[in-house]
């Protein structure tokens, strides 16, 4: 095991030099998804400009559902991030090169493309919740600290079995790509908001069926001391672990039967 | 003992047909239908075909990358896709068209990664290396990143990282395609020595007959995912009675009519008698009687005959 993370190492590092040997493309793309990313707040904070409430939560609650979506998002992107170039793997057949190495093919891909030009997103994403805390009222316990740090981190584990989940389909179906995007980003959209704003069927399917609501409502509300408007029991707030876990096995299942259904290209 | 051992190998792939605007039928095409091979260790087999007659396919079953859809396949002992990982440090691979090596580092970088990778012991690893940048001439381009490689360096490279754990077994996939011929001589001389050495069996599936006169004494040939034909290419040129030609040049024109046994007349242009022989002494002493003989030569089966008459023929 530990043998496997220094291997593993070794690839990431390798990637770092192979990145650093395009200066200017990284320091641009550093900046640029670090505007993107400041969109997103501005959005927020525009909203509450012209309504003192959403679904029941204030500014500084809403955004600290936002401050645990976001940096949850970031570190999953920034790690699994860059499955969603599966799909090239795959039209190029290039996947044929990791599956000949005696190494799982995921975590080479992972380590293959590691996206440290994203690195800046997290710290942004840490900042805005450090601050979102701050202004939120939280009556601080040993369970809530535990909380604040496991809550992004186990958001970040579900955002990455999605991640890893919707880009396999790319083994079948090639142009899946649009489709992978508008679930993961979609659902990172979803997540920064209290679930309670949406309505019926909608709310029912992602945030319960495929458990958005457990990455930052429920862990939020625990943090917050709040009751749930929609009348959830308030253990929900710490099961965030559990449904990270659930949906890294379901993720773990797609991929296995993803790579034994890989087809590779003529030649 | 038998490093590979395939029987009833099959590889289908389900296509959507175009029929109608909208509508698609679905097919099932088999690339590879139904492949037994056995190959002990230590030999060096050609495995030959057209154009999308499942060479490649039948290379990915063996080497874990694609899942067969029937039949059993042992390579070193190992069922390929359930145990890829085992095979894997057992095996080498040189995709000719694809390439293995990091591309935006230096050549040398991607051969060190490669030691972790496999956990090869250093001094065992530098060893290998060694070798491999004597006879393969790398020492110019070690610090060069491998995209501003030119292909026949670059295969070079591919062929050392194959190596530098020690494979058993060594699968080459067109490793000479698009290489100039100087580029292509090495690469058959290297591989023509580690193939005398014996302990390395290699597949190689190639366009180049040149390829496999020089490298394989076993040819497998397959064509529409079956295999047409197995053996050595002695036992090819015997099969399809390819034979020696002996052309014959006189001071003026001439017409013949030797009759020997197992020599056949295959044109007669003026001063010029082409024949097709089985054996050649009988006929010189016979055409060195019929007139004035300016000029003999005597020309070899060519394997690219045999070869294009077997893909025809099945």
């Amino acid at each position: 095991m530990g043998e496997s993370l220094r291997i593993y190492a070794k690839l990431v590092g390798a990637q770092g030099r192979a990145q650093a040997s395009y200066r200017t493309s990284f320091w641009l793309d550093l900046i640029g998804s670090s505007i993107i990313v400041g969109a997103d707040l501005i959005a927020v904070l525009v909203i509450f400009s012209r309504v003192p409430a959403l679904g029941g939560f204030s500014i500084s609650q809403t955004l600290v559902f936002f401050g645990i979506a976001l940096t949850a998002f970031s570190i999953a992107d920034l790690v699994v991030g860059n499955i969603e170039r599966m799909r090239n793997y795959v039209r190029m057949g290039t996947l044929d090169a990791m599956l000949i190495r005696p190494l799982g093919v995921l975590p080479q891909l992972l380590a293959n493309d590691v996206g440290f030009r994203r690195a800046g997103r997290v710290v942004y994403a840490g900042a805005v919740y450090v601050v979102a805390l701050s202004y939120a009222d939280i009556d601080w316990t040993p369970g809530r600290v535990v909380l604040v740090v496991s809550a992004p981190l186990f958001g970040a584990v579900f955002f990455a079995a999605f991640f890893v989940a919707t880009a396999t389909v790319a083994i079948w179906w090639v142009e899946s790509g649009e489709l992978a995007n508008a679930l993961t980003y979609g659902g990172r959209d979803l997540t920064s908001y209290p679930i309670s704003i949406y309505g019926g069927w909608f709310r029912r399917m992602f945030a319960f069926g495929l458990g958005f609501a457990f990455v930052a409502y429920y862990p939020g509300l625990a943090l917050l001391g709040d009751p749930d408007p929609l009348g959830g029991p308030a253990w929900l707030g710490w099961a965030s672990p559990l449904v990270g876990i659930a949906a890294s096995g379901v993720a773990a299942l797609i991929w296995r039967t993803g790579v034994r259904h890989y087809r590779s290209t003529g030649s | 003992m038998k490093v590979i051992e395939a029987r009833g190998l099959r590889k289908e792939f389900v296509v959507r047909v175009k029929a109608g605007a909208i509508r698609r039928q679905k097919r099932v095409v088999a690339a590879v239908d139904g492949v037994d091979l056995a190959i002990e260790r230590g030999e060096m087999v050609g495995y030959l075909g057209p154009n999308g007659a499942g060479k490649s396919t039948t290379l990915k079953m063996l080497t874990g990358v694609l899942m067969p859809s029937g039949g059993d396949v042992r390579v070193c002992g190992f069922t390929p896709v359930p145990q890829r990982v085992k095979l894997a440090r057992r095996i080498g691979v040189v995709f000719g068209q694809r390439s293995q090596l990091w591309w935006d580092l230096p050549l040398g970088d991607s051969f060190d990664l490669l030691r972790h990778i496999y956990r090869v012991p250093a001094a065992e690893h530098a060893l290998r290396l060694d070798r491999c940048r004597d006879l393969l001439d790398l020492d110019a381009f070690m610090q060069t990143p491998v995209r501003q490689l030119s292909l026949g360096q670059r295969m070079r490279g591919e062929l050392t990282a194959a190596l530098l754990h020690g494979p058993e077994i060594l699968f080459l996939d067109e490793p000479t395609i698009g290489l100039d011929v100087v580029s292509k001589q090495a690469v058959r001389g290297f591989l023509a020595e580690l193939g005398e050495k014996g302990d390395t069996t290699m597949i190689l599936t190639t366009h180049d007959l040149a390829d496999i006169e020089r490298l394989c004494q076993r040819i497998v040939v397959i064509d529409h995912g079956r295999v047409v034909h197995d053996g050595t290419i002695q036992a090819l040129h015997d099969r399809y009675r390819s034979r020696r030609r002996v052309i014959a040049d006189f001071d003026e024109p001439i017409q013949t009519d030797i009759r020997l046994p197992g020599v056949e007349l295959e044109s007669s242009t003026g001063t010029r008698l082409i024949f097709a022989v089985d054996e050649v002494g009988p006929l010189i002493s016979q055409l060195t009687q019929i007139g004035s003989l300016r000029d003999l030569s005597i020309a070899e089966p060519e394997i690219e005959d045999v070869i294009s008459r077997l893909y025809l023929s099945s």
